[in-house]
């Protein structure tokens, strides 16, 4: 799949500080609409750092962040969220002493309280039942794979267009890890374009369309999820053999 | 009186104290609860909390306890008092944070805390500038009226000052728990950065906070003005202490812990000055503060490792 030519989330040039530390450097992504785009490299590459950049919590330093062909880099996050850009973030980071509930209404806290919220409820209750049934229990009391369930419905209840996935797999169980997978492709299906960073480069490029690898802050690679897979660099620094063999 | 009598007398003073003990105490751990901060200026803002229903009473024409009002002049003046002094204290504290904390918001170290209370004494010095170091008479319009429970006497002023306070503590319950902006605080002290992805606009959380935290702080001057029948430029700083005090013992940061380590001073305020003598009361209060964070460091209701980032 190549890029669209109207993509529903660009970065042209985008360069990041945290004071004299230079992360992003002049780096270019094109997420089409409809895509699951997958952002792969190793321990502090500043992919988190491109997941706050899109979000608002990291202004780029030079560069532009477009969405729907509009700049957003001045956009408070606020705006971005009501905009149809949505996180699942880092370790899930759900309010543990608020209720599942809660968390989902949280979820959708930049939108007016109407009917498309039940419906957008039940829509995550019928991905996830298990979230139904606990929707009145603290979050902080749940299993982490519950817990991500939790935190990828919360992300949907803002209706976005956008949902941006840090780490998705990261500390749960090899069952789980193809549950999440399997509910990404499910809601991608279903429309929205998720962009989503992992380590985990073997199940990513499975079921990501396209993919960036992002090497201390520079975009090295980037290609269909088929070229990446066959791609020899990418073997040897991401995909174990094994991993090689369930991925081909 | 027997001492049965004597000491039911002592835990309803204990209930009125408590109940401005609690409010206060409300202020210092929402306050705590979103900024992380401990906000020495509330001392002072409950003080002129006090003087601003004070001044708004003598502007009714009320004068010490010589005027009586009953029915609906009663409510509406004391209502007007209520929502002034709650007013002009919420509305100072969203001044504090909206011109003087939030540019230190970030900072690392003890600035916004000495801020605080450099604001905690400004306070202090305008009102005694204005108003005066001498205690002031504090008008009542209550009428005497009290009932006799054995030997012990309630007073209207009790009943009226638990009610009040009730109200206010179910109100913000309420809030807290049940409105868009009190989960947005809920969601902002659990996980900030959390909250601000989700769209919380963390600028008019922290700003509400204040508010409320202020308003709470300006019902409660208002009930010690009823409750001692004076005011006085001096009163924040005992009351504000064991306020503190109140709002580390039931677990700082958390809102019914506020409320009960509130109610639990003042009872022991009360009934301590009656069984071993005033001067001890203080005592037994910071000792039990002392016991109870080396057995729960918590305090009485607070999470230890609070899940912050
Ligand atoms: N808030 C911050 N302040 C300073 N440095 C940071 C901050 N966040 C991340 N960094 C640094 O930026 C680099 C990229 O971090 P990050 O984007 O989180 O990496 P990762 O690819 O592991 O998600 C790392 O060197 C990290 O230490
Ligand atoms: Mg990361």
């Amino acid at each position: 799949m190549s890029p669209d030519p109207a993509p529903l989330l660009q970065f042209r040039g985008v360069n990041t500080h945290y004071g004299d530390l230079h992360v992003l450097k002049d780096v270019n992504y094109s997420i089409a609409p409809g895509e699951i785009v997958s952002l792969l490299g190793g321990n502090a590459c500043g992919k988190s750092t491109t997941m706050k950049t899109i979000m608002g919590l990291v202004r780029p330093t030079t560069g532009t962040v477009l969405f729907e062909g509009k700049p957003i880099e001045r956009l408070s996050t606020s705006a971005r969220v009501a905009r149809g850009i949505a996180p699942v973030l880092e370790a899930r980071r759900l309010f543990p002493r608020m209720t599942v509930f809660e968390n989902l209404e949280m979820g959708a806290y930049t939108r007016q309280r109407d009917a498309r919220f039940d419906e957008d409820l039940e829509r995550v209750y019928g991905l996830f039942p298990r979230v139904k049934e606990r929707r009145a229990q603290l979050a902080g009391t749940l299993s982490g794979g519950e817990q991500q369930m939790v935190a990828i419905g919360r992300a949907l209840m803002a209706r976005p267009r956008l949902i941006c996935m840090d780490e998705p797999s990261m500390g749960l169980s090899p069952l789980f890890v193809e549950q999440v997978f399997d509910i990404i492709q499910a809601i991608n299906r279903q429309g929205t374009t998720i962009f989503m960073v992992e380590q985990n480069a073997a199940m990513a490029l499975q079921v990501a369309h396209r993919a960036y690898v992002l090497q201390t802050g520079v975009v090295v690679l980037s290609g269909t999820a088929e070229e990446l897979r066959r791609n020899e660099d990418i073997r040897q620094a991401y995909l174990g053999e094994m991993a090689v063999g369930t991925a081909t | 009186m027997t001492s049965a009598d004597l000491l039911l007398q002592q835990v309803i003073n204990g209930l009125s104290l408590g109940a401005m003990y609690s409010l206060l105490a409300l202020g210092f751990t929402l306050v705590y609860g979103i900024a992380e901060l401990i906000n020495f200026a509330h001392f002072n803002v409950f003080m002129v909390g006090a003087m601003v229903a004070m001044l708004t009473l003598q502007s009714f024409g009320l004068v010490g306890q010589e005027t009586v009002l009953t029915g609906l002049p009663l409510i509406g003046t004391l209502g007007a008092a209520f929502a002034v002094a709650m007013l002009v204290c919420g509305g100072i504290g969203v001044g504090i944070e909206r011109l003087l904390l939030r540019p230190l918001r970030g900072v690392a170290g003890p600035a916004p805390m000495i801020t605080t209370i450099g604001v905690s004494y400004v306070l202090f010095n305008v009102v005694l500038l204005a108003l005066g170091s001498d205690a002031k008479n504090f008008p009542n319009p209550l009428p005497p009226i009290a009932w006799r429970i054995g030997g012990a006497v309630l007073r209207l002023r009790e009943v009226l000052i638990w009610i009040i306070a009730l109200a206010l503590m179910v109100g913000l319950t309420y809030f807290v728990q049940r409105t868009r902006m009190g989960k947005a605080m809920r969601a902002t002290a659990q996980d900030p950065e959390a909250a601000r992805m989700m769209g919380v606009e963390v600028d008019r959380v922290v700003m509400t906070t204040f508010f409320l935290s202020s308003a709470l702080a300006g019902a409660c001057g208002m009930i010690f003005g009823l409750y001692y029948n004076l005011a006085k430029v001096d009163i924040g700083f005992a009351a504000g202490l064991r306020a503190f005090t109140a709002a580390v013992l039931g677990g700082i940061g958390n809102v019914p812990g506020a409320m009960l380590g509130g109610v639990v001073i003042g009872l022991i305020e009360a009934v301590s000055g009656q069984t071993v003598g005033t001067a001890w009361a203080d005592v037994i209060i910071f000792g039990l503060l002392v016991l109870v964070l080396i057995v729960r460091p918590a305090g009485l209701m607070g999470r230890l490792a609070p899940n912050k980032s």
